[in-house]
């Protein structure tokens, strides 16, 4: 539902990157959840300066989230995004443009950003400046998955800035810097999403609420990675990016990945991904009353959380050294299993006062999610 | 008074970076870039599956922002 | 800080100087060219002394190089053409090992010299700082132009350069 905002994600700014097209299946599993996705991506240079590309992203969502198990209803949902990029190269510098549309029934984003990434001191620098202007309009669906009643409860609008440089370190390493400020305003809460309070006047305890969001929201992530080729032929990256907002979450995130290739013809790729976040200052699993905040939320994205990725991706070239018109043709398969820990969001759906929980001592909420994703790239 | 005493340091050491880097020369060289151009040495190799990766990540945790990588590669033109 | 400002201004008119110059893809150059011997694919040793007297274009690749690659066939187009009028290409490898330009050159060969520079000492003598890089030499033995990088329609720049060349 959330439109993702990223750092520009080119290459160097020396050639253009060459002809290609990909088709895409991916498949999210976990928390209730079923999400189907497919994709098909094409990208060709006009002329040697001058390149466009175009993605076709559709999601299909079935299944209820933990939140929605609890208010027990059905999600039955399909998002198209469809995006168009330019991108220009003169010189040492390459000019990108692009736009996001992105569909749901009850969610519609629009996304515009603009980026400029040069190399300098004999290419072994290269500066990324970008922003983007992401304006979304959010809505929910009173009615039921096959009988849907939309109303539209409000607007956001927000900017991201972004900046990173890369650095050649030796004929081996390569580190880089990325820093993000992004600044939003407007309807900014999930409105699926509800707090709950005590109450003993209720039979199970606690009465569910609407969820009171602030209207503005900033954040700064900064993230600084390495790459280093290892003497047999492979390459090991570490990353780590710390997080901070308005709302006091702060998120640290560490990721070591490897990769090992084959000779020409399959590339192997392990990660491990670990992340843990601290809960918004506005952030409860059970409020003492009505009321009792000028913001609430019960959001499972702003609670205390960690998770952790364990990811495995293959890669192999059925056209290794090309045929015809194509330069090179892969198969990639990635499947990544990720386990979710909540220190301060409670499974209500399947634990209450019927199963002799009193409000508050429900056992917290964690669930695990694989993730499929298949492709098939052409190089042209 | 502190404050202007920070800056006027952070401005001196800046300045002596840029003088000394003004006289320093790449020191991988564009015939040495064999391994960085090898496309394993590649920030991201498939940036549909990083995107959508990403897109599960920020739908399901109170952080956004920073991803993704630039530059490397074989410096060629 | 009237010394800090000039000396700000300084460097960044020396940036400023450096930076235009790098981004000229092709410069007139001079001096003499280095000589060297290096040896074929096949453990040949063969140099730019064996071709004195012709104008020599030593061209600087490597296989994980795109935009040589777009170049090859256009430069043995080139060199098949001038061959007869005393006009020789040598293709300087730069790759740290043999075997993947041996098999590029299998599978998209060339009739002009190939000499392997693993240890980068031609590259270094000629002061390579782009790749691809053409150097033109006359028949003097005379650096007269180098071209960096390569971009579709730059053979026509090389082609003017060696008809010229080659006409003195």
């Amino acid at each position: 539902m959330i439109a993702a905002l990223l750092l520009v994600r080119s290459t160097s700014a020396d050639v253009l990157p060459d002809n290609r097209a990909d088709v895409f299946w991916s498949k999210y599993s976990g928390g209730g959840m079923d999400i189907t996705g497919y994709s098909a991506t094409a990208r060709a240079k006009i002329t040697e300066n001058f390149a466009v590309e175009a993605n076709y992203f559709i999601d299909k969502v079935s299944g209820a989230s933990v939140d929605v198990l609890s208010q027990a209803s059905v999600i039955k949902d399909e998002r198209k995004q469809k995006s168009g990029t330019l991108e220009y190269l003169h010189d040492k510098t390459t000019y990108t443009a692009s736009y996001t549309s992105s569909v749901e029934r009850d969610y519609i984003s629009e996304t515009a950003s603009f980026s400029l990434s040069q190399d300098m001191f004999g290419d072994l620098t290269t500066v990324t400046l970008g922003f983007a202007n992401t304006h979304n309009t959010v809505g929910i669906n009173s009615g039921t998955a096959n009988k849907p009643d939309i109303q539209w409860l409000g607007h956001a609008l927000t900017r991201a800035y972004s900046g990173g440089v890369s650095q050649i370190i030796t004929k081996n390493f390569i580190a880089g810097v990325n820093l993000q400020v992004i600044t939003d305003a407007g309807y900014l809460a999930n409105p699926y999403r509800e707090i709950r309070y005590l109450d003993p006047t209720k039979t199970i305890g606690y009465t569910l609420a609407n969820q009171v969001y602030p209207d503005t929201h900033t954040s700064t992530a900064v993230q600084v990675q390495g790459k280093y080729y290892l003497p047999y032929r492979a390459a090991i990256t570490a990353l780590y990016r710390y997080y901070n907002d308005t709302w006091g979450v702060i998120g640290n995130t560490y990721e070591l990945d490897y990769t090992h290739p084959i000779r020409n013809r399959w590339i192997f790729e392990g990660r491990v991904r670990y992340y843990k976040q601290n809960a918004a200052s506005f952030y409860s699993d059970l409020f003492p009353f009505v009321d009792s905040q000028n913001f609430t939320a019960r959001d499972q994205n702003l609670a205390a959380l960690n998770n952790t990725t364990v990811g495995a991706k293959v890669t192999y070239a059925f056209l290794p050294d090309g045929w015809k018109v194509f330069k090179r043709g892969t198969v990639t398969f990635d499947a990544s299993r990720i386990r979710f820990n909540y220190q301060d969001f409670r499974n209500i759906k399947n634990f209450g006062v019927a199963q002799g929980f009193s409000p508050g001592s429900e056992p917290l909420y964690n669930f695990n999610a694989n993730v499929f994703q298949v492709f098939v790239s052409v190089y042209f | 008074m502190r404050c202007r005493q920070i800056v006027m340091l952070g401005a001196a050491v800046g300045t002596m970076l840029l003088a000394g880097a003004c006289s320093v020369q790449p020191w991988v060289k564009p015939y040495e870039r064999d391994r960085l151009a090898d496309p394993i040495m590649a920030w991201d190799r498939d940036a549909i599956s990083s995107a959508y990766l990403d897109h599960i990540r920020e739908s399901r945790e109170g952080s956004r922002g920073a991803t993704g990588g630039a530059g490397g590669g074989c410096g060629c033109n | 800080m009237r010394s800090t400002s000039s000396l700000l201004k300084r460097c960044a008119m020396a940036a400023i100087v450096v930076a235009s110059t790098a981004f000229a893809a092709g410069g007139d150059a001079s001096g003499p060219a280095p000589s060297f011997t290096l040896t074929t694919l096949a453990g040949q040793p063969s140099g730019l002394s064996a071709y004195k007297g012709q104008v020599v274009m030593v061209n600087f690749w490597a296989t994980w190089c795109g935009p040589c690659q777009q170049e090859m066939p256009l430069l043995d187009q080139m060199y098949k053409k001038y061959k007869p009028a005393g006009f020789t290409l040598i293709g300087v490898n730069v790759d740290k090992d043999a075997p993947p330009v041996k098999q590029l050159l299998e599978r998209k060969p060339v009739s002009f010299p190939v000499l392997l520079d693993p240890a980068n000492q031609v590259s270094k003598a000629y002061h390579v700082d782009e790749m691809p890089s053409s150097v033109i030499i006359d028949r003097k033995g005379q650096i007269r132009y180098i071209h960096r990088g390569y971009k579709p329609g730059d053979e026509n720049d090389y082609q003017d350069r060696i008809r010229q060349l080659i006409r003195e």
